[in-house]
């Protein structure tokens, strides 16, 4: 494990990138804390303040260092709720399509036979199918909300998780020990959770970080169409929906920052991904 | 004498990594005349491989040839640019590798794999190439050329695949063929099928032959001379006869005695005890001597030079015959 | 060959014919279509009529029945919002759609495929993190937003290029098209460079990924030793192997953007299937919505059919594999 964070810190990039998600993750914990206005208090907000460019100094007396948005609200106090909004869908998304998608993987391959051909064509099946499109149909179907939206992340999401649980633990059935280890008096249960699960956990993670990337961009994405959260719980996404109508008036900061915001965070969370995946495969070490 | 065909000193090849420089070939010498078959014997490990690799000028990052010498023909390799060594391989220096199965590109016909290593350094018409191609398959005696220049490599069974593979390594009549274990892969019958055919083709076509292997036994069936590596370093050479017959050094006598051929029937097999040093750090003084049974107290001090005399080469401080007086 | 295609071809009826229950099922549990038709002060008797008029006071495995057999004769039923027949609506829709996949998925390829061989040849190079970088921000960063940015850049701040729309087509074999004409281009080109920078890379990184574990293969070495130069190595040798997972992904996502321009077009106003089935949900057109999802489900059951195809003529070991 030092080893692992040692040779992950020699790559300055990713490095980087995981100290600036961990600050974002951070900020958008002490989102009440650090900015000057509660976006979600209706009381705080005046029109006169709405629209403002960044820098502008509001009725509040406090600089909108990032503007302010068409009901008024600080930008910089939208993003970071907005931040824990989306950091939450994400999160939530993607540990309920890694555990159900692990399940239903390992299930498989530990099953065998019939079930496991019929389970993983379905899953195949739905992996040719885009993901955007199968969680905008389920998110349309099922409503604006929280529930919802997450529901529909997951379905679009535990079919990689099952994909990849499932390579795994076939490849780790095939290997002597297992095999092995069946032979013994030990509960077949027993063995898939001591032996085959913990295999199937490097790969499981880095599809988790990649994932839990595009859960976020998935949620901004669908707000941005109208189907993800009610606006009353303005996520990143509904932020720059909001914006969308302004910017062709040239009020572009409303869109682009919250945007930037977005993009910093998946941007983050893939360079860790994708230098943990280096990590991993062993093909590619010296 | 006449100028050898091959002339190695010194050659040194290190990899540069995270851990460290590995010293994968670290001072080899030798040299090889036309038509011979040296063969190169060492665990895994050794560098036998490497050493193989940089006479072709096909070290990737983190390594390369640090120092020394290589000269083909009396031409110098070693700080060459790619473009000249790309000249020289498949036209002057071949090589053959262990699995067939992973060398042969799996999703191109025979034909275009063999078209592609003509068109690497000759212009000929497209029924010449092919002409080419079937007379290459039918030296290395594959049955119906013409109808399997066709197939796909998975079409043909391990020694076939390892014969076209031999077949692509020939096209351009190289001077001298590098084989990297080219029957370590295959069975044990075909190898020795395989073995018979390549040694008749060298001799027919007076090919030079570098025969890298970790067994002893095959080498020493088909080589004129063996060098036997260890730790990045040739510690013996020499006259197959001569080096199998008479063992100087320590390493090479644990070799001959672990074959099973050498065993009377019923005694356990001896083996050379421990395992090949880490060449990230090796010790000071000799490899081998945590390993050795004839060490003695220097040899953990001081590394042994190399000795030459009357075509043989050793590197031991203690050999098991004495080396050399007045062989010369 | 032959029974491998027919076997797959029953495979994929068997999974068009599920694909429409779930469809027909996922669209009836939206809502009731006749309080979208009906004005809210419309009568009792008004709303019966259109009930019986459309068929659903029926139970509904009788709906599906009618559903699936209008289905086999081509026949979607009328949108509620439009009033015309869904099919010529799809139909009218669909060339719009295509071509700006076609031209980004086309685009992407042509120049991601390269790129992320290079990068994948020499990773430590500068240009291959450049390019690795370049990918990871397309990768992550969503497709929406980067429309956005196009259009605050190249159409509100420079003027060189309309912020929405299709502008001017030509017709080409009944069909009108945007690529035939100047200023059809001019209006494709923001929201296909918006497609296509995703899908890039998404290219890039797949050939990088081959290429670098290729390049460590002993077909590589051999090839190397026997003197091709390194640009026969990889135009030969290299872009076959990995030849096989790109053209699996260039089917799958030709699909996947068919049906993911959703965002594009909507962003851009581009009057194709995606703008078409986002207004669809708005408005409750379920026949609209049923007809464009098992319209998709066919395509993609479609594209993997040929991918499977094109797998067996580019892998000569599964072409073999799938005949005896």
């Amino acid at each position: 494990m030092k080893r692992f964070l040692s040779e992950f810190a020699e790559n300055r990039v990713a490095l980087a990138a995981a100290i600036i998600v961990l600050a974002i993750v951070l900020l958008a914990i002490c989102a009440p804390l650090v900015t000057p206005q509660d976006p979600y208090d209706l009381a705080s907000l005046t029109l006169r303040d709405a629209r403002r460019p960044p820098g502008y100094v509001g009725s509040k007396g406090y600089s909108h260092w990032l503007g302010t948005d068409a009901q008024g609200r600080d930008l910089f106090s939208a993003i970071l709720y907005g931040l824990r909004i989306s950091l939450q869908m994400g999160l939530v998304a993607g540990a309920i399509a890694l555990t159900l998608g692990a399940t239903i993987g390992t299930l498989a391959a530990y099953v065998g036979g019939r079930v496991e051909a019929f389970l993983m064509r379905l899953i195949d099946l739905q992996l040719s199918f885009p993901a955007v499109l199968l969680a905008f149909v389920l998110a349309a179907l099922l409503g604006q909300g929280r529930g919802p939206l997450i529901a529909a992340l997951v379905a679009a999401q535990y079919a990689y998780f099952a994909r990849t649980a499932h390579g795994a633990a076939v490849a780790e059935r095939q290997k002597d020990y297992v095999e092995a280890a069946l032979s013994t008096p030990l509960p077949a249960r027993l063995v898939v959770w001591r032996h085959i699960l913990p295999n199937c956990l490097p790969p499981l993670l880095v599809v988790a970080t990649v994932q839990v990337a595009s859960a976020i961009s998935l949620e901004a994405t669908l707000s941005f169409l109208g189907v993800g959260l009610p606006p009353t719980e303005p996520s990143l996404g509904m932020l720059i929906s909001n914006g969308f109508q302004y910017m062709l008036s040239g009020r572009y900061w409303i869109s682009i920052y919250p945007g930037i915001a977005l993009i910093i965070l998946i941007v983050g969370i893939n360079l860790v991904g994708d230098q943990i995946r280096d990590q991993l495969n062993p093909r590619l070490r010296r | 004498m006449t100028t050898p065909l091959l002339e190695v000193r010194d050659l040194a090849t290190h990899f540069f990594t995270r851990a460290g420089v590995v010293k994968a070939v670290d001072g080899v010498s030798f040299s090889l005349r036309a038509g011979e078959v040296l063969g190169l014997v060492g665990e895994s490990g050794s560098g036998k491989s490497i050493t193989g690799f940089s006479l072709l000028g096909l070290i990737d990052a983190p390594g390369r040839i640090v120092s020394g010498s290589i000269r083909l023909m009396g031409q110098e390799l070693v700080s060459q640019p790619q473009a000249t060594l790309r000249g020289l391989r498949g036209r002057r220096i071949a090589m053959v590798f262990q699995d067939p199965a992973m060398t042969l590109n799996p999703v191109l016909s025979v034909k275009r794999q063999m078209m592609l290593a003509l068109a690497a350094h000759e212009r000929l018409s497209t029924s010449e190439a092919v002409r080419r191609c079937i007379a290459a398959l039918e030296r290395v005696g594959i049955p119906d050329p013409a109808r399997r220049l066709e197939s796909y490599p998975h079409e043909f069974s391990g020694g076939m695949r390892q014969r076209v593979a031999l077949a692509i390594a020939l096209l351009h009549s190289p001077a001298m063929i590098i084989a990297d274990e080219p029957t370590t892969a295959l069975d044990v019958s075909i190898q020795a099928q395989i073995l018979a055919e390549m040694q008749q083709l060298v001799r027919e076509t007076g090919t030079a032959m570098i025969w890298i292997s970790h067994d002893l036994a095959t080498v020493s069936a088909l080589a004129d001379r063996i060098a036997v590596m260890y730790a990045g370093r040739i510690v013996e050479s020499g006259p197959t006869r001569e080096v199998l017959a008479m063992p100087r050094h320590p390493y090479t006598r644990g070799l001959l005695d672990s074959l099973p051929s050498r065993a009377e029937p019923g005694q356990d097999l001896r083996q050379i005890p421990g395992a090949t040093p880490s060449l990230l750090a090796l010790p000071p003084g000799c490899p081998f001597a945590a390993r050795c049974a004839a060490v003695r107290e220097d040899c953990h001090q001081h590394a042994p030079p190399l000795m030459e005399q009357g075509g043989r080469s050793l590197r031991c401080n203690h050999p098991l015959l004495p080396w050399a007086e007045g062989a010369a | 060959m032959l029974s491998y295609i027919l076997r797959r071809l029953l495979q994929a009826v068997l999974v068009m014919l599920a694909m429409s229950v779930l469809v027909f099922l996922g669209v009836h549990a939206i809502g009731n279509p006749i309080d979208v038709m009906m004005a809210p002060d419309a009568t009792q008797e008004i709303r019966a009529q259109a009930i019986a008029l459309y068929g659903f006071d029926r139970p509904l495995w009788e709906q599906y029945g009618r559903f699936l057999l209008r289905l086999l004769h081509g026949d979607f039923g009328n949108s509620f919002v439009f009033n015309m027949p869904v099919l010529q609506l799809i139909l009218s829709r669909l060339p719009a759609t295509l071509e700006l996949t076609l031209v980004a998925v086309l685009a992407a390829t042509l120049l991601g495929v390269p790129l992320g061989m290079y990068a994948g040849y020499r990773p430590q190079g500068r240009l291959a993190r450049l390019v690795m970088g370049l990918s990871i921000l397309g990768f992550s960063v969503p497709s929406f937003w980067v429309g956005l940015v196009l259009i605050l850049t190249f159409a509100v701040t420079l003027g060189w290029m309309p912020a929405g729309g299709r502008g001017e087509t030509a017709s080409l074999l009944g069909v009108e098209w945007s690529v035939l004409t100047a200023d059809g281009w001019r209006y494709l080109l923001l929201p296909a460079l918006n497609l296509a920078l995703f899908k890039m890379s998404m290219m890039i990184r797949l050939a990088r990924s081959g290429t670098r574990e290729v390049m460590l293969s002993d077909t590589v070495k051999f090839a190397r030793a026997a003197g091709l130069s390194e640009s026969a190595v990889l135009r030969h040798h290299v872009l076959r192997l990995i030849l096989v997972p790109i053209v699996t992904v260039f089917g799958l996502e030709l699909g996947s953007t068919l049906a993911f321009a959703v965002v594009t077009e909507t962003i851009f106003s581009w009057p194709g299937l995606g703008k078409l089935i986002i207004e669809s949900i708005g408005m409750l057109d379920r026949p609209v919505m049923v007809a464009y999802l098992v319209l998709v489900a066919l395509l993609f059951i479609t594209i993997n059919l040929l991918v499977d195809i094109a797998y067996a003529v580019l892998d000569p070991r599964i072409r073999r594999g799938h005949a005896r």
